[in-house]
Order: structure tokens, then C-alpha cells, then sequence
């Protein structure tokens, strides 16, 4: 039997689609998960995915993260269930306090899409096991409210504690402290990042890379050897 | 029926952009002599039944935990008086 992996549609999200496809050509069977359920339909992972959840109202992720659906996923994830947030999913996980730090307008004020080029700084997640720490990956970049900030101290610990998941190469997009792009848990099962992996799994579309199918290859080689 | 303003602003050591933005605008329109622009957000609630110490003290625990992200903003209550 293959990994269930869920994935949230808020209303306004933009990529459960995708996701819910990555998923699939990782191999593992997708489960659409509804914001006002707070049944997760027994899945092994959750996805959260891109797009403007209640329309970013308050602040970008704010509503959502009080959603029924979050309930149990923040409860769950506390307990280890592997969450991915993936851009609105970040903002959403940060707004919930299961990743530290928070997520502000670009310091540009403009939206940006772009192919953009990554570091992987750990393969010790639930998420990135499938990269090497120290590669480089080009996945597509697009939101409003990117740049990532947190306590000065807070990013010392990140930093000391190998937390800082994924970091911008050549071009910080959006001002993010540290040039983060994405981070982890203590416990390696919840991960966050701006950039879509989701996009960049099929050589026809995104940017013409895979790059972004080592996320949903990782948590279903994790799942099905547990 | 009371009204109680809840303020929220980006900590002061956060980068405001907005902010910025709207300062730089400011000499271009005729409005001199301003050195910084700080751009917050203003809820004002409109209360019903009296806003004593329980009512504040639920529209606090309200602010810290929806109003404003306390990671990245500082917020204030203050009660408005009817006019």
C-alpha cells in the first residue's frame, strides 16, 4: 500500500491542484482535505498549498490557521504528522506558531513570479531526504507577502540548529532576513517555504525542471519504509 | 454602545516598506519635514454591554491571539469616550 498524503483547499487557494498531482506522480494517493472538516481522512502527510486563503484578509494566513481543519492539523503535527506549507501554506504555519517567525509584503511592494534558484541547506526533514544538503534547485517563486523575518535570536537558533531549510541563491526575491526561504521544525516534520516545489515536477510545465519532486518522493519513501 | 480602538503596529526594529514608501511620497506632494512614516492598522470594535475589566480583558486576549501576530506586531486598547 502507498503513502495518503492530504491536501487543504481554503477558500482561496491556488495550487491544491497541483499539489494534489505532484502527490500523485511522487507515486503516492492524494486526499483532498476541506478547511471546515476537521477529519484528515486518515492521511499520512498534509500539504498545504499556495494561494490567498480568506483572501489574506487580517494578515496573510491569519483566518485560515483558525480554520477547523487547522485544529487537527496543528494538534497532529505537534505529535509528528509530517506538514508541508508550501508559500500560503508558510504564512499559514507561521500565523499557527508551529514554525517560528513571520511573513511579511515584499520589501519591493511587489508581486513577484520567478524562476528562482534554492539552496537546500538539510536533508534532515520529513521533506527534503530525496536532496543532498548544499543543493542547488530552481523551482518557480510567486506571492506578495514573502519576506520572512523573526528576532534576531530566534535566527541564531534557526541557524545553529540547522533549521534554515532553504535559502535564496543570487537574488534575495523579497527581502527575506538571511536570505531564508524556508525552514523546519526541531523535529524535521514540519517544513515550510515560499517557493513552489509543486510547479517544477513535470518537464512539460513550470520551469522545464524537476526540481521539485525530490519534496513528495522524500515524505513517501519516509511513509512507506515507517 | 462603547467603543474600544485596537491599534496594531510592526515592531519598531521591523522593516516597514509601506512606510516608506508613503514618506518618500510626501516632499514630491508639498509636505515637508517629516523623517519617518510608520503604517499600522486600526480595529474598532463596537461593544456591546458594558467594557469593564472582563470585557477588556477578552478583547486583550482577542488582539494577542487574532488581531495582531505578536511575532512581528505590537498592539494597544484603548477604550473610546462617547462624544
Amino acid at each position: 500500500m502507498t503513502a495518503r498524503i492530504g491536501v487543504v483547499t481554503f477558500p482561496g487557494t491556488l495550487d491544491d491542484k497541483d499539489s494534489l498531482r505532484a502527490v500523485r506522480t511522487a507515486g503516492a494517493e492524494p486526499v483532498s482535505l476541506w478547511h471546515r472538516d476537521k477529519d484528515l481522512k486518515q492521511v499520512d502527510a498534509v500539504v498545504l498549498a499556495g494561494g490567498f486563503s480568506y483572501g489574506d484578509y487580517l494578515r496573510a494566513g491569519a483566518i485560515a490557521r483558525f480554520s477547523p481543519v487547522m485544529e487537527t492539523i496543528i494538534e497532529q503535527a505537534k505529535a509528528g504528522l509530517p506538514v508541508l506549507g508550501i508559500c500560503n501554506g508558510f504564512q499559514i504555519l507561521t500565523e499557527a506558531h508551529l514554525l517560528p517567525g513571520g511573513m511579511l509584503q515584499n520589501n519591493h511592494l511587489h508581486f513577484i513570479c520567478r524562476e528562482q534558484k534554492l539552496r537546500v541547506e538539510t536533508s534532515g526533514t520529513a521533506w527534503t531526504a530525496d536532496y543532498t544538503a548544499g543543493q542547488e534547485i530552481h523551482i518557480p517563486l510567486k506571492n506578495m507577502d514573502g519576506r520572512y523575518v523573526a528576532e534576531e535570536r530566534v535566527l541564531d537558533e534557526l541557524e545553529a540548529e540547522g533549521r534554515v531549510a532553504f535559502r535564496y541563491l543570487d537574488v534575495n526575491p523579497n527581502g527575506s532576513l538571511r536570505d531564508i526561504a524556508g525552514i523546519t521544525n526541531a523535529a524535521g516534520n514540519v517544513v515550510g517555504l515560499m517557493p513552489h516545489p509543486e510547479h517544477a515536477v513535470e518537464p512539460l510545465v513550470g520551469t522545464g525542471r524537476t526540481d521539485g519532486l525530490g519534496f513528495f518522493t522524500s515524505i513517501l519513501k519516509k511513509l512507506v519504509n515507517a | 454602545m462603547a467603543r474600544v480602538v485596537v491599534d496594531v503596529m510592526l515592531k519598531p526594529e521591523i522593516l516597514d516598506p509601506q512606510g516608506q514608501a508613503v514618506q518618500r511620497a510626501l516632499p514630491r506632494l508639498g509636505f515637508e519635514g517629516i523623517a519617518d512614516v510608520r503604517q499600522g492598522k486600526r480595529f474598532e470594535l463596537e461593544v456591546e454591554g458594558p467594557v469593564d475589566d472582563a470585557a477588556l480583558a477578552r478583547i486583550n486576549e482577542m488582539a494577542e491571539t487574532f488581531l495582531a501576530n505578536t511575532v512581528i506586531e505590537d498592539f494597544t486598547v484603548k477604550v473610546e469616550e462617547p462624544k
